[in-house]
């Protein structure tokens, strides 16, 4: 059985809209650091989207090493967000903006 | 039912980032992030995909949101409260994202109404994977190894207490027991 | 043509002179100094000698090609020197005079402050005028003309602390340049037309031509521009504002550069494209009138000045008049003769006025002076010989040239009576104003101060040479004769003033010139005389002498009216100026005529200068692009400055803009 492929990518795109809108809303640094994990899965449908089209095994590996990155990028953003904790003693964004002219 | 099926993990899917963005509690937010790749996890499967399901239960919703919810439990992250947001993010980002949203949306549905995927396409297999992974891809796959040490050593750096690691001089002598293990034989 | 190739040395031996004074005198000594500008000075005189001794007319012209300069497409321009008669001549003329100068200068300017920086100068004038005078184009003798009159500027400025001389420094310079302008569109016309500025293609081009006769024209214009480059150089009208005001320099500058040297460029440019003029009646005509109309008008003015150095000046202003005046007229040896006895006699009366001027202590104003002939008997003499030269009393140089002028412009197919007896009147107020200088400044009683050697009060020319008066014992509080070193150059001048017309009896002097001027109709009609019958020639000739009777009568009559006024009826000339009242003192002021360009030239344009050119051009839109480009960058980043707000949404908000028009691009060109 087959469905179009934009299905798929338009499931994609839909979860890839609202890590970004995450991202713009929201304000505890957890929460948007959530976000951007959320567009990381959405970018991750669509790469295997494009694999099962194409019948390749390439689109999966990338996955792989997507997922690899991301959990790094988790594991050394998270370690930020408690470094940022202990000095701002806040979680909200709008709060840590001493990076500025 | 390959129709069916995707909608039916779609809509979960769906639901759960919606409730990723209402919710005001980041633990809400962070376990309906993991609803959401539950449900990735069964997309993947319809396509066939069963290693990448396999990891992404595992990795993902196993070992990055566990992350997750320990740093929320850590810090003991509260409900939001409100606060001054950023102008600009409400007026530029929203209507670009939906901009870029809607830009992508209709090009998708133009161009690849042609392109359909099947159920279980995808010879996706551990074996094959692991093929491809440890011979065409086998630099990635090392550097990558290197690139997540470094991002525990960064980690490891970044969270520890300060006093331990920037002033090592003015912290408490270490234990007889220690000292000797370090410099054995040393009469002091 | 024949090469010679030590032509370059000449000019470029007081170069080396210069270059050495200039870079390492000011740690040298007074002797180091010395012997460096004489010598180089002296070398290239005596190199001028040998080749004028060597000097073969048949082998002539000579010329020396030393470097190639400017090549560019059809155009050539070299370093070529080139020596043919006429430049002979001038090159004795600069290099004699300019080194009896030179060694004037050593006495009188030894105690100067800036005696190295003065020989330096002196040599480097020389270096351009020999640059002039021995060069094969245009192109060259341009650097020459433009070198001299910076060496006039840096001399006439030479005591620059001192406004009126910076002043007159300027001035100089600037009216030099506006007859440079002239010049140089004149060379520009002459490339390009005939494609070169040699002078042998060029004047080779120009010979075939045929004569301008409607007065109109190329040739006329290149003529008419030529001479508005001349009347720059030579202070002719309606430039010849800045050589009164140079008298501030030093006198030997006045002596060599705006009297011998320099201030003749202009008349030897004129020779030198006698091709060019003798093909343009109508520039030549005009050269003729400015050149009469000079004579006389200068020399009106020199009549009611009072400072020596003034009436000097005007005086040369007035005898370069007489110059262009032969030049007009197509008698073109005539006006260089008259040049190389002008040379001599006016170098020795600027010389002999220092010498006067040093001897009462710095007084230049002839009122109170007198008497002098007592004080300073070889200054005296050798003034009188120089004076009587000048009024044209034979049988003195001056006699010889200016008769032979006068001759000239009645004679000449180009002349007319009205230049001859405009130039016998002012022969007359020549004569008049020369020897009332003569006797206000050495006869009667001494009108001065008692000459103190108190450098306190004293002219800047005095000042200069102060403590010398200790070295030659005196009387104090008298004036006295000046050193060896500073009279032997008079004394030597006074004998060439004396023979130096001499040269040209039986006409030996035109012949000697007629290889360069033998295409000028005066020749020609000189020529054709020989070949006209014998009672034509009887009669041309007690013309001749008659027309030499009414000179020679013109400047005994001066002597005469002066010996009236300033020495046997002294009352006279203040009755006579009160008299004339505002007449006289229009006169006096110079005919109002520097007031007269302030108002229609300088203000003007200093006012037009500082309202759009300094206001509103600098300030207004090359300062306020500068500026404003700063206040515009600065105005912008101040407010792009707040996009950098610290908070973390708004930077999201603009990547998600950002990556929306991206996208949006990108289906856009994939849509096409």
């Amino acid at each position: 059985m087959m469905i179009p492929l934009s299905c798929y990518l338009i499931l994609s795109g839909i979860l890839f809209t609202c890590g970004v809108l995450g991202f713009l809303i929201k304000r505890n640094i957890i929460t948007i650091f959530m976000s951007i994990e959320l567009m990381l899965n959405g970018v991750n449908l669509s790469f295997v989207a494009f694999a099962a089209q194409w019948h390749a095994l390439s689109g999966q590996i990338f996955v792989f090493f997507v997922m690899v990155v991301a959990a790094a990028e988790a594991a050394v953003g998270l370690a930020i967000i408690i470094a940022v904790y202990r000095t701002r003693e806040t979680l909200n964004v709008d709060q840590v903006n001493l990076l500025k002219l | 039912m390959h129709l069916i099926l995707f909608l039916f993990f779609g809509g979960i899917c769906v639901a759960g980032a919606v409730n990723l963005l209402v919710q005001r509690h980041p633990i809400n937010s962070a376990l309906s992030l993991v609803v959401v790749m539950a449900s990735l996890a069964g997309e993947y499967l319809l396509l066939g995909a069963e290693f990448v399901a396999a990891i992404q239960v595992i990795v993902y919703a196993g070992a990055i949101m566990v992350l997750f919810i320990f740093t929320i439990m850590l810090l003991n992250a509260g409900e939001e409260e409100r606060s001054k947001g950023s102008r600009v993010a409400l007026l530029l980002g929203v209507p670009g994202v939906a901009i870029g949203g809607v830009l992508v949306a209709w090009t998708l549905l133009r161009r690849s109404s042609t392109a359909s995927v099947g159920m279980f396409a995808l010879p996706g297999d551990p074996r094959a994977i692991a093929r491809l992974l440890f011979h065409d891809f086998l630099l990635p796959f090392e550097v990558t190894s290197v690139l997540i040490l470094i991002a525990i050593m960064g980690a490891v750096v970044l969270a520890s207490k300060p006093e331990a690691i920037a002033r090592p001089s003015t912290a408490e002598p270490a234990p007889r027991e220690v000292r000797e293990l370090v410099a054995p034989g040393r009469q002091r | 043509m024949t090469q010679n190739p030590y032509l370059w040395l000449i000019p470029v031996l007081p170069l080396a002179g210069a270059a050495i004074n200039g870079a390492f005198g000011r740690r040298s000594s007074k002797k180091a100094i010395t012997t460096i500008a004489l010598a180089f000075c002296g070398a290239a005189f005596l190199l001028a000698l040998k080749i004028a001794l060597g000097f073969s007319s048949a082998a002539a012209p000579y010329y020396f090609d030393l470097a190639p300069w400017i090549r560019a497409g059809n155009f050539q321009a070299d370093f070529s020197f080139y020596l043919d008669q006429l430049s002979l001549v001038m090159l004795l003329v600069v290099t004699g005079v300019g080194f009896l100068i030179h060694i004037y200068s050593v006495g009188y300017m030894l105690d100067d402050d800036g005696y190295y920086r003065f020989m330096s100068y002196l040599n480097l004038f020389m270096f351009f005028m020999l640059t002039l005078v021995l060069a094969k184009n245009y192109l060259l003798m341009f650097i020459g003309w433009e070198g001299v009159g910076l060496a006039s500027y840096l001399l006439i400025g030479f005591w620059f602390t001192k406004d009126s001389a910076a002043a007159a420094g300027k001035k100089a310079f600037i009216v030099n340049r506006i007859g440079d302008f002239g010049f140089l569109i004149a060379l520009f016309l002459i490339i390009q037309h005939f494609g070169s500025l040699d002078f042998t293609r060029v004047f080779a081009a120009v010979q075939p031509l045929q004569p301008e006769l409607a007065g109109t024209g190329l040739l006329t214009s290149i003529g008419l521009l030529l001479m508005v480059g001349a009347a720059g150089k030579s202070a002719q009208i309606p430039l010849y504002v800045w050589l009164p005001d140079a008298m501030e320099g030093p006198t030997p500058v006045s002596a060599l550069i705006h009297a011998a040297t320099m201030v003749t460029a202009g008349v030897y440019m004129v020779a030198r494209s006698h091709v060019i003029f003798t093909h343009a009646p109508g520039a030549l005509t005009v050269v003729a009138v400015i050149g009469t109309l000079t004579a006389l008008f200068a020399a009106t003015i020199g009549i009611a000045q009072t400072d020596i150095k003034k009436v000097l000046a005007y005086s040369t202003v007035s005898q370069l008049g007489y110059m262009f005046m032969a030049c007009g007229v197509a008698a073109f040896s005539a006006g260089i003769f008259h040049l190389m006895t002008h040379a001599f006699f006016k170098g020795l009366l600027f010389l002999a006025a220092g010498s006067v001027i040093h001897g009462v202590g710095g007084e230049q104003d002839m009122r109170k002076m007198g008497g002098l002939r007592h004080y300073m008997p070889w200054t005296f003499w050798t003034m009188t010989i120089a004076t009587f030269a000048i009024a044209g009393i034979p049988p003195l140089a001056g006699f010889f040239s200016k008769d032979e002028i006068l001759w000239m412009a009645y004679i000449s197919p180009h002349g007319s009576w009205a230049f001859w007896s405009i130039g016998v009147v002012t022969a007359f107020i020549t004569s008049f104003y020369m020897f009332r200088l003569w006797f206000m400044t050495f006869f009667g009683e001494y009108r001065g101060r008692p000459v103190i050697h108190d450098v306190t009060h004293q002219s800047a020319d005095a000042q200069a040479m102060h403590a010398k008066g200790d070295q030659h014992g005196h009387g104090h509080g008298e004036p006295h004769e000046s050193p060896w070193v500073m009279l032997g150059p008079l004394v030597i001048l006074a004998v060439l003033s004396f023979v130096g017309g001499w040269v040209n009896i039986h006409h030996r002097f035109d012949v000697f010139l007629s290889p360069v001027f033998s295409t000028h109709a005066a020749f020609s009609q000189l020529k054709a005389l020989t070949t006209q019958e014998v009672a034509q020639i009887e009669a041309r000739d007690r013309l001749e002498l008659a027309f030499t009777v009414i000179s020679v009568a013109a400047g005994f009559l001066g002597l005469l009216l002066a010996w009236l006024l300033y020495h046997k009826r002294r009352d006279l000339p203040g009755k006579i100026a009160a008299n004339l009242g505002d007449f006289y003192r229009a006169v006096a002021n110079k005919y109002y005529v520097d007031e007269l360009y302030a108002a229609l030239f300088v203000k003007p344009l200093l006012e037009g200068s500082t309202a759009i050119l300094w206001k509103g051009v600098d300030q207004g839109v090359i300062d306020a692009s500068v500026n404003n480009a700063a206040f515009s960058a600065r105005h912008v980043s101040e407010n792009v400055r707040h996009m950098q707000s610290g908070n973390l949404r708004s930077y999201a908000g603009w990547v998600a803009a950002g990556g929306a028009v991206l996208i949006a691009y990108m289906v856009w060109m994939g849509v096409r």
